[in-house]
């Protein structure tokens, strides 16, 4: 199998995300063991891992926080190392922790995050009254980020990442501590984000009940790849009648005592 | 729907630039305004030293003329740069703290995931953190005012600002590369301890150094080698109305080595943001 393959329809244009041989250790500690895999325009591609798998350290990685010490990652073909503007420019991002200012309102943190990606508060006002009513929060654009349940903070989160109008989003762990309902909410708008506005999403979670079986998945196990494929494929391979099987088959048990 | 899937990308041209440090400057500015315990402490500090420290040492502590002053002048009168310097000094590591903080909450990731170059987003985060430095030294010359502690022209309020730009940039760039430097919140009992109390104490800020010299040679090369004593100093001078060469020329070269020295350390290749592991 080669992993590098990109996902899906193989095209001549670049991939949303593409990642060549990344390798990262912190001093002896490996976290990133030449992982290789991409993402296609417009695509739901689902990260699976434990924690510990070292997907954080790919984030850090593809979100430019810190340099890989071999490989490279390109976003819409800009390298994140040397073209990093450019490559940045064109990705949406959710991290795992919450961000948002909790005493600014939900208008006043979009309007933060359009200036840092150079728009102007007048054209990210207009961004962020369309984004904020197509999540279903439009009577809350006032209201300071403290006063939001966990649910509704993490939309606003989802529709700030999308104030620069990016075409890849990245997700870690969107739905961590987050009730059986939001889970279900969030999970579904990031999937019409991909239906609807062809926005590629990289989804990663240690939860195999969010993958779909046409959903293209990358098993992340200790910093390795074992897999990459649609979920469908990946559980034919396996012999597995469901994703969460075929994981734990992959990962040798390790699903069944961690997830 | 089209709401999210955008048209063709604009370069980071420098509409851009000036678009990101506003919105960085307005950001540190309501939070700040949303911190009024901050706003509040940040101007008694100083006003405890002077009503009462100054108070106390005014008998005791005769200041002989010595350049800016062209007459005697209070005790009172003498260590309000210093204590300016303070205000902006803590405001220096209290960014610092923040910069922790918001590394910690993440926020510091969102900002450095902007296309702006890192050493432009840095350079705001500071000229941020500096304008409400700003902010809170006027507020102490307001009510210093009321204690009779002004400027022998008015003119002094104007020609301290260039002064208080730079050394804010140099104390809040300071305090940028102790950001990176501490791993978690907790260490900045630390800070205070070995950065904060230090600086301000071995330095011209409560007593010139001619004084120093007589009590402690010793100290007095350290208050030399103190880039804070030369921060108070160019604020001293700016305020009486003169300009200080050798106190504007260190401040101006350790702002320009700190900020380098933060630029590097949050470099993504070389920086110390890989050691902590994100």
């Amino acid at each position: 199998m080669n992993l590098s393959a990109p996902l899906g329809v193989a095209a001549a244009r670049p991939a949303a995300l593409s990642i060549e041989h990344v390798s990262h250790a912190y001093g002896a500690r490996k976290a990133l063991d030449d992982v290789s895999f991409s993402v296609e325009p417009g695509a739901f591609a689902v990260l699976l891992g434990l924690n510990g798998a070292g997907k954080s350290t790919l984030f850090s990685i593809v979100t430019h926080l810190y340099a890989s010490k071999t490989g490279t990652v390109r976003i819409f073909g800009h390298d994140v190392a040397r073209q990093s503007g450019a490559a940045l420019a064109e990705l949406g991002v959710v991290f795992q922790s919450r961000t948002l200012d909790p005493d600014l309102t939900v208008e006043q943190n979009m309007l933060y995050q359009g200036a840092l990606h150079g728009i102007g508060p007048r054209e990210a006002r207009a961004r962020a009254r369309d984004l904020i009513g197509r999540f279903g929060l439009a009577d809350r654009l006032k209201d300071r980020i403290r006063h939001l349940s966990g649910g509704q903070a993490r939309r606003v989160e989802i529709a700030r990442a999308l104030v620069h109008a990016p075409r890849l989003v990245l997700l870690d762990e969107p739905t961590a501590g987050l009730d059986i309902k939001a889970r279900a909410d969030i999970l579904a708008l990031a999937r019409r984000l991909v239906e609807e506005d062809r926005v590629g999403v990289l989804w990663t979670t240690h939860l195999v009940d969010e993958v779909r079986p046409e959903d293209q998945v990358v098993v992340l196990h200790k910093g390795r790849v074992l897999a990459c494929d649609t979920a469908r494929a990946i559980m034919a391979a396996a012999g597995a009648d469901s994703i969460g099987a075929a994981f734990s088959r992959l990962t040798g048990g390790a699903a069944e005592e961690d997830a | 729907m089209s709401a999210v899937a955008g048209g063709a990308r604009r370069p980071f041209g420098l509409a851009a630039y000036c678009i990101c440090l506003q919105g960085v400057i307005w950001r540190e500015g309501l939070r700040f305004l949303h911190q009024r315990e901050r706003f509040v402490s940040a101007l008694v500090r100083p006003l405890v030293w002077l009503f009462i420290f100054a108070a106390g040492f005014r008998q005791t502590l005769g200041i002989s003329i010595i350049p800016p002053y062209e007459t005697y002048v209070l005790y009172d009168v003498y260590i309000t740069p210093g204590l300016i310097a303070m205000i902006q000094l803590f405001n220096g590591m209290q960014s610092s703290l923040s910069m922790v903080y918001d590394r910690e909450m993440g926020s510091m990731r969102m900002l450095l995931v902007s296309p702006a170059p890192r050493w432009f987003l840095l350079t705001s985060k500071l000229i941020a953190g500096v304008a409400v430095s700003i902010l809170q030294v006027y507020a102490y010359l307001v009510i210093a005012w009321f204690w009779e502690i002004e400027p022998p022209s008015w003119w002094g309020y104007l020609t301290i600002l260039p002064a208080l730009l730079l050394s804010g940039l140099m104390l809040g760039a300071l305090g940028m590369v102790l950001s990176s430097l501490i791993k978690q919140l907790e260490n900045f009992a630390g800070v205070m301890n070995f950065v904060i109390f230090p600086m301000f104490f071995a330095s011209s800020a409560l007593y010139p150094l001619w004084r120093v010299q007589e009590g402690s040679p010793g100290l007095a090369t350290v208050c030399a080698w103190n880039p804070f004593t030369y921060a108070v100093e160019l604020i001293r001078f700016a305020f009486w109305g003169k300009f200080e060469p050798l106190s504007f020329a260190v401040v101006l070269g350790c702002a320009i080595v700190f900020l380098a020295a933060a630029v590097v350390a949050y470099d993504p290749a070389r920086g110390m943001l890989m050691r902590r592991g994100g």
